[in-house]
């Protein structure tokens, strides 16, 4: 994999692209003419945004005396508050188990339609990847339905089996239904990445391994995972900040589940619910801002791990 | 034919496994929009059973709650053309911008463009939502589409794609013949970016059309509500004290929410397979 690929590296590319072709240009200025209309939506709708978060977070609303400059006071509750912390390690042990679990799964379907081996690829590709385009809501709809214990599919088997099944709206089983919906509307997702990237591999390679006695396993083993690895960092990452923010798939089940789903059940909902049901909006500033942190945190370590593994 | 290319019955058959957990909740959407509600309850929920209830259930769809439904289908249309295609617009000049002009501050573009990926968007909603109350934003059409017009990974794709597919050498002879940068941009390149940019239309078209967080957010008018939040709008009616349960109307509804982005994404998905495979990953 040659290293100046645009692919290398997210974060690698804009410098090093201005380095390799300076294009002649008329007008210093001209290039903003293009990036500024996006630059000042941008500004206006993300940048803005989170200077205000950083700002609110630092201030506490009083009955008396209004807003008032309380420094880190709103971290520091944040960093001792029991709700968030089993919010966060709730997301933890579900990024933990879901997105391994998914990403595996991506990977071996892309593989395999990348075999050559299927008879209705195309079918393949197409009917998994479908999921992709259903809206969460209506996801997490379908799911919860199926789930339910009044009119589900469970139900129906539950009657069957007697109390055998388990009840997936349970709290031993929430957080794997959960992972379950996500995992359904994401695997096609994840494997079109993958999938894409073992398309580009150059076939030579494979006939030049088989002329060299290679098996099928070693083509994948010194081949084509090699070849994945940014797409699968890339994927990685996507995961994991997609895990780390839910919130419409619980957010849904809760009114199927109001028990087993609480309004903390994901850092996000806790966010969420301290501004719209609780009006903390400063302490919640400051929630979504310790989040985010976090959220950087993990994602540049896994970039971290797949760029060190990949040198 | 080599014997590597002989069809494999097991793969074929977990495949088929595979295919079949994509498609059975979509099935069971399908099965359960033909019947009464009354049968939702009493009937399997994956064969077809009691009353074919499908065109009475379409009719309670759009004629419910005076007909709300047509205008949150409006709505999530508005929401999708102002959105998601300002938010190609605006990163495909992005992109473009990026890969085939040298500009002062352009590093720190880039270092603040994926600076902000890395900030969770759900993280900084709430703040977003309050900076639009104060500016009066909140409650129109313009706290979803405005959001909606940022797409950083549109840009990032833009950026990657137009640093191949447009020739440098093109652009440097359409200077010597006098033609103004604006000029070459939607003459020459915007042709040769046309791929990329669907792959862009997709990504948002998708995102726009199933958002939920964001709308659920700004609104509390149901007359702004897209699709999304107005179904679970009728879902949640169940849960609160005294209402009518609707859920034959929920089904049916997330039908009608679901087949037109199938449609859409079914025959923009093929030019996003190749869209991806020479933009971002290509080795």
């Amino acid at each position: 994999m040659s290293a100046n690929s645009p692919s290398t590296a997210i974060s690698q590319i804009g410098p090093r692209q201005g380095r390799r072709r300076r294009p002649a240009k008329r007008g210093q200025w001209a290039g903003w003419g293009f990036v500024g209309p996006f630059m000042v939506v941008f500004t206006f709708a993300l940048i803005v945004p989170i200077g205000y978060a950083i700002y609110l977070s630092l201030f506490r609303q009083q009955l008396i005396g209004g807003n008032v400059f309380v420094g880190l006071t709103n971290y520091k509750a944040a960093l001792s508050d029991a709700q968030f912390w089993a919010a966060v390690r709730r997301m933890l042990l579900f990024l933990a188990v879901q997105v391994p679990v998914m990403t595996v799964l991506a990977l071996l379907v892309a593989l395999a339609l990348d075999s050559a081996r299927l008879r209705w690829a195309p079918l393949y590709r197409l009917s998994i990847f479908l999921p992709y385009a259903v809206p969460a809501v209506v996801a997490a709809f379908m799911w919860g339905f199926i789930y339910g214990t009044q009119f589900g599919l469970v139900a129906r088997l539950r009657s069957v089996f007697g109390g055998h099944f388990p009840d997936p709206l349970s709290s031993n089983w929430v957080l794997a239904s959960i992972g379950n919906v996500v995992t359904w509307e994401y695997v096609g997702y994840n494997m079109l990445i993958l999938y894409s990237a073992l398309q580009a591999v150059p076939r030579e390679l494979y006939e030049a391994a088989e002329i060299d006695g290679a098996s099928q396993f070693s083509i994948i083993r010194w081949i084509k995972l090699p070849a994945l690895r940014i797409a699968f960092v890339v994927s990685l990452i996507f995961s994991v900040i997609g895990s780390l923010q839910l919130f419409n798939e619980p957010d849904i089940l809760h009114y199927l589940a109001p028990d087993t789903i609480p309004m903390n059940f994901t850092p996000n909902m806790y966010a969420y619910n301290l501004s719209f049901a609780g009006q903390e909006y400063n302490y919640s500033a400051a929630i979504a801002i310790v989040m985010g942190i976090l959220t950087m945190i993990i994602a540049a370590a896994v970039q971290w791990y797949g760029r060190r593994r990949a040198a | 034919m080599s014997a590597r290319k002989r069809h494999s019955v097991i793969l074929n058959i977990l495949m088929t496994v595979m295919l079949v957990y994509a498609l059975l909740p979509l099935f069971w959407l399908l099965v359960n929009s033909t019947k009464t509600e009354s049968a939702l309850f009493s009937t399997f929920g994956l064969w077809f059973g009691g009353k074919f209830a499908l065109f009475s259930n379409i009719h309670q769809v759009f004629t419910y709650d005076n007909g709300i439904f047509a205008r949150w289908f409006g709505n999530t249309l508005l929401y999708v053309v102002a959105g998601a295609g300002g938010a190609t617009l605006l990163a495909t000049l992005a992109g473009y911008g990026m890969a085939k002009f040298d500009f002062p501050g352009k590093r720190a573009v880039f270092a603040v463009v994926l600076g902000a990926i890395a900030v969770p968007g759900t993280a900084i909603a709430v703040p977003t939502f309050l900076l639009f109350s104060n500016l009066h934003l909140t409650n129109t059409p313009w706290a979803v589409i405005l959001p909606s017009m940022v797409s950083p990974l549109g840009f990032y794709l833009i950026w990657v794609y137009a640093s191949e597919a447009v020739p440098t050498e093109i652009l440097e002879a359409a200077r010597i013949d006098g033609a103004g940068e604006l000029r070459t941009f939607l003459v020459i390149s915007s042709r040769l970016l046309a791929p990329g940019m669907v792959t862009v239309v997709l990504f948002t078209v998708v995102a726009t059309w199933n958002n939920y967080f964001l709308p659920l957010i700004m609104l509390s008018t149901p007359n702004w509500y897209p699709l999304t939040v107005g179904l679970n709008d009728w879902n949640m009616q169940a849960a609160t004290a005294g209402g009518q349960t609707v859920y034959n109307l929920v089904i049916t509804g997330s039908l009608l929410t679901v087949i037109p982005i199938m449609a859409a994404f079914l025959y923009l998905q093929r030019y996003w397979r190749s869209g991806l495979a020479a933009g971002s990953v290509k080795q």
